[in-house]
């Protein structure tokens, strides 16, 4: 816990400094920088030590608010395993971010950035350890805002500022339902005190707590990015700077499933229809985001719509441990809710580092459109490296990391499905839904890997490119590395994850570790064919090697079917790669293509342009604010842009409040 | 591990490549031909590792891995795959899991090899290949799990041992659709008749055989060897569930089992000699319905 805290102020100190350093852009980026990476190292260290001891700690100090705030901090296992993945790529975000950002020097003002980078890893920790619901509310405000400047950062772009401004709506009309919560919370449980929530939860109808239920997952679910709550983050992460795109796809939206986890257990035994609820919401969000990964040219959006797709898949396994709960299957709710929380931790890995590849990409081409690029691995052998495995990790295959959570997830569901549970059509949707979901992600993935990567580079800009600095590597290569790592040691993790499991079902830890016992013999296996795989590599690359030795071996242009003059525009491009998949799906993703069709015997130019908007965006959330929007213009008299008029507000509104409070208590 | 397992998955890495052969010699019969020795596989593969090799310029060690990536997959998934009702030398509880994403790996790596040449054919093979594996799959792994449920495991080994005439007695439309699903699989997965065409001229050919149009010398013949291997793991779950003789004796049953394999072979060469490619577009639509039998098949069990 000291070791959180000292952690927290030094990143407040970090977030400070260099808005002192304001004029001095390269002292403000050095100071920002420093001082967030070291901070995440002391709370790195000091949650790993607690994660691995299971500690519980608390601390708190008065703070004088009129509901019963306090500023308490509780750290414990589910804490302590937020906070890992957190640290691990806010800090490793730190060391990359001053070099991402030093092309902006002079152009674009540093020191708010970085007041606003640490700013947002110091909220992170308060969220993820808050005991008291305002405290935790103040905090997740605070983490909103400080993530809506990082993303309107380069606020001279229109693209940013609308971006931002949709973060901004649709972050607070989640965080309104997550008030809504707290206040029927405290209304239930006279306390804001949250550790006091879980007991005082148990004596209320099943009918409030279904409502309290769908609050969470609206509120959370917004941040999460759960379909159709997802329209903020394909804008928001491709406006962002790399480095914060990473922290917000790689950990700020995992604080959504962090907050299901934390207020979702106290609300008791499940009821079968929450499960379906979060399986239903999870299935469409996999299916979905990767669909629409795959219809995007801009290498930032298709990442931002995986994320969609990957908390889509949190979110059914967090689905699937609920029906299993509900159905008395303990095992299956164990496995399942071990697999949610592994792939929370594998998807901050490969997630940031794919961000921060993309960022180094985009700062060597400068474009994110896959159609530019190609031929980048001969450029950049060691970034597209890292990047080759990061997106075999997304496509869940061994060895690698995200093979291990879905593997679980599968594994849960399968024995779901044999244990004669009533819930069998659900789970078999999950697993058919996750192995759609699979093959969708490979697509994805060897599509960015392949256009980008592969290949001749397809304009003069992707040919110019080269090796980035060693801070846009090292982050990416540390990270590829945790992808195998965890895909090989990952199965030994959830012997683990013991402690956290029996925090969040209630559990005692003998009864998890007995029930998870019999598991382990598969779990081993799944290590030993990560290694077999491995080793079968070796075997056959040196078989072939040794074949070759001594061979003629001799290199010509690439064969393409007696054409003598191919060129880099014959390739495929990453759009005519997804066609026939987006083709397939036109009727859900409304692509529209626009043609001008080469006129005359010998046409000078022709053209085609294909895009894919948002659905959900563009028929449902954009006719309802348009409507909202033509209401709320009847009271455009009330803004008229003067803070002290604002004031003046916000003072009516508290004395009309008193009034009523008064007149009530009379 | 086990004994039998370790003799059955010796045996595969010597005969995958027959039933290549097979294949090839029944449509040469159905055409009217004598045809290419049934052993032409194995003089293809051996004329093939004693070559050289060119490679593009264009070309990264991505190309050079695809290969070798993708047979070192297969390899591991062929340890998982049963045969004769005996589980495969390594078994577990999820292998059907990890076997299904294990060929997904090989999957992977074919693609990137195909685009790191800059082809157009072979991105046109690749993004052929990524559609109809991403609907193949669901319908494979939908269906094995329906059959574990139905023979209460999540191993490939229980299950298929479990498969036997006593099954096909009581739960036999369950099983018979699970085929159907199972052989649709085969067949696209392995790139035969009506998805592909591996018969035409390679240029042609729209998906496997065009996305390996650069390899030549000893990467082509891993390549030949992993289809080949390929095509023996999808015909063991396909005979295996329709062909599930066993009379106790572990020879008999071995030879039975391969017995059953060649006429898979048999099945899948006529199927190629009586009908024509499919329509790239109503590709989908079979594959689709693969996934559909595998679900009807979970609905008539639950019943």
């Amino acid at each position: 816990m000291s070791g959180l805290l000292v952690s927290l102020i030094l990143l407040l100190t970090a977030s400070a400094l260099p808005l002192a350093a304001w004029r001095r852009p390269a002292l403000a980026s050095r100071l920002g920088s420093w001082g967030g990476a070291a901070a995440c190292g002391v709370g790195l260290a000091s949650s790993i030590a607690a994660f691995a001891g299971s500690v519980t700690a608390s601390r708190a100090w008065p703070w004088v608010t009129p509901v019963g705030g306090a500023f308490s901090l509780a750290l414990d296992p589910l804490s302590a395993f937020f906070l890992i993945p957190m640290f691990l790529v806010c800090g490793l975000g730190a060391v990359y971010g001053r070099a991402y950002l030093a092309g902006d020097e002079g152009r674009l003002a540093l020191g708010p950035s970085w007041c606003f980078y640490n700013l947002l890893t110091a909220s992170m920790i308060v969220v993820l350890t808050a005991s008291n619901a305002l405290l935790f509310l103040v905090s997740w405000e605070v983490m909103t805002l400080a993530s809506f400047f990082l993303v309107t950062y380069d606020h001279d772009r229109a693209e940013s500022r609308l971006a931002g401004r949709l973060y901004l709506i649709a972050a607070h009309i989640g965080t309104a339902f997550l008030v809504v919560f707290v206040l029927l919370g405290r209304r239930y449980t006279g306390t804001l005190d949250m550790s006091q929530w879980p007991a005082a939860f148990a004596g209320i109808p099943a009918a409030r707590l279904g409502l309290l239920f769908v609050c969470l997952v609206i509120g959370f679910g917004t941040k999460a990015g759960f379909m159709p709550l997802h329209v903020w983050l394909p804008e928001a992460h491709p406006a962002a700077p790399s480095h914060v795109s990473a922290v917000m796809s790689g950990v700020m939206i995992k604080t959504g499933i962090y907050g299901l986890l934390r207020f979702g257990t106290m609300l008791g035994t499940p009821a079968l229809w929450w499960g379906g609820l979060l399986v239903a919401v999870g299935l469409a969000s996999c299916v979905f985001g990767i669909l629409f990964a795959l219809a995007q040219q801009d290498i930032k959006r298709q990442l931002a719509y995986s994320s969609v797709e990957n908390m889509g898949i949190v979110a059914l396994a967090l689905g699937v441990a609920l029906v299993a709960r509900a159905l008395q299957l303990p095992t299956v709710a164990l496995l399942a809710l071990a697999a949610a929380l592994l792939h929370v931790l594998n998807h901050a890995v490969f997630k940031s580092l794919l961000f921060f590849g993309a960022g180094a990409i985009y700062r060597a081409t400068h474009t994110r459109n896959l159609d530019a690029l190609g031929g980048l691995l001969k450029r950049m052998p060691r970034l597209g490296l890292g990047l080759i495995v990061g997106a075999a990790a997304i496509s869940a295959l061994p060895p690698f990391n995200g093979f291990v959570g879905e593997f679980l997830l599968y594994r849960a569901a399968v024995l779901g499905l044999n244990s004669d549970a009533d819930a069998g059509m659900i789970l078999l949707a999950a697993i058919g839904g996750l192995a759609l979901t699979g093959g969708l992600a490979a697509a994805c993935f060897t599509r960015l890997v392949g256009v980008a990567l592969l290949g001749e580079p397809r304009t003069p800009e992707a040919a110019a490119a080269v090796e980035p600095a060693g801070a846009f590597r090292w982050p990416v290569t540390i990270l590829a590395a945790l992808c195998l790592a965890l895909g090989v040691l990952g199965p030994f993790l959830v012997v683990r994850l013991a402690p956290l499991l029996s925090l969040l079902s209630g559990d005692p830890l003998a009864k998890v570790s007995g029930l998870l016992a019999p598991e382990t013999g598969p779990l081993t296996a799944v290590t030993l064919m990560a290694l077999l795989v491995l080793a079968l590599v070796v075997i056959v690359a040196w078989a072939r090697h040794g074949l070759l030795r001594g061979r003629d071996v001799r290199e010509a242009g690439t064969w393409d079917c007696g054409y003598a003059r191919p060129t880099a525009r014959m390739q495929y491009t990453a759009t005519s790669f997804a066609q026939p998949l987006v083709g397939l799906f036109v009727r859900l993703l409304r692509s529209r293509r626009r043609y001008a069709i080469a006129p005359g015997l010998f046409p000078a130019s022709a053209s085609l342009n294909a895009e894919t908007r948002d659905v959900v965006r563009e028929r449902v959330f954009t006719p309802v604010f348009q409507f909202v929007d033509r209401w709320l213009s009847f009271l455009k008299w009330l803004q008229s842009g003067r803070v002290q008029l604002y004031i003046l507000y916000i003072v009516i509104t508290l004395l009309g409040l008193l009034f009523w409070t008064l007149r009530g208590g009379a | 591990m086990n004994g039998r397992g370790l003799i059955h998955y010796a045996l595969a890495l010597l005969l995958a490549p027959l039933l290549l052969g097979v294949i090839n010699r029944v449509k040469a019969a159905f055409a009217g031909r004598r045809g290419q020795p049934v052993l032409q596989p194995y003089y293809d593969l051996v004329k093939l590792l004693q070559k050289g090799a060119v490679y593009s310029r264009t070309t990264t060690w991505v190309f050079r891995a695809g290969p070798v990536v993708t047979l070192a997959a297969l390899l591991a998934a062929l340890a998982l795959v049963p045969f004769a009702g005996q589980a495969g030398p390594l078994s577990f509880q999820g292998d059907v899991i990890v076997c299904v994403y294990l060929l997904g790996l090989a999957r992977f790596f074919t693609v990137l090899a195909a685009l790191d040449t800059g082809s157009a054919f072979e991105g046109m093979g690749a993004s052929r290949e990524v559609q109809f594996s991403a609907l193949a799959e669901p319908a494979l792994l939908v269906g094995l799990v329906v059959l574990g449920r139905q023979t209460s495991t999540a191993s490939l080994g229980p299950m298929f041992a479990a498969v036997g005439p006593a099954l096909w007695m009581t739960a036999g439309t369950t099983l018979a659709l699970l085929a159907v699903a199972f052989f649709i699989v085969l067949l696209s997965e392995n790139s035969r008749v009506p998805f592909d065409d591996p018969n035409t001229h390679l240029e042609l050919t729209m998906i496997h055989e065009v996305m390996v149009l650069d390899h030549g010398g000893p990467d082509f013949g891993l390549i030949l060897y992993g289809s080949a291997l390929k095509l023996w793991i999808f015909s063991a779950f396909v005979a295996g569930l329709v062909v599930p003789y066993r009379c106790g004796n572990g020879w008999v049953d071995t030879a039975a089992a391969v017995g059953a394999l060649l006429l898979t072979a048999l099945v899948v060469g006529t199927v190629e000699s009586c009908m024509a490619r499919l329509r790239l577009l109503r590709v989908p639509h079979l594959l689709i319905s693969a996934t559909v039998a595998a679900v009807l098949a979970f609905l008539l069990m639950t019943r």
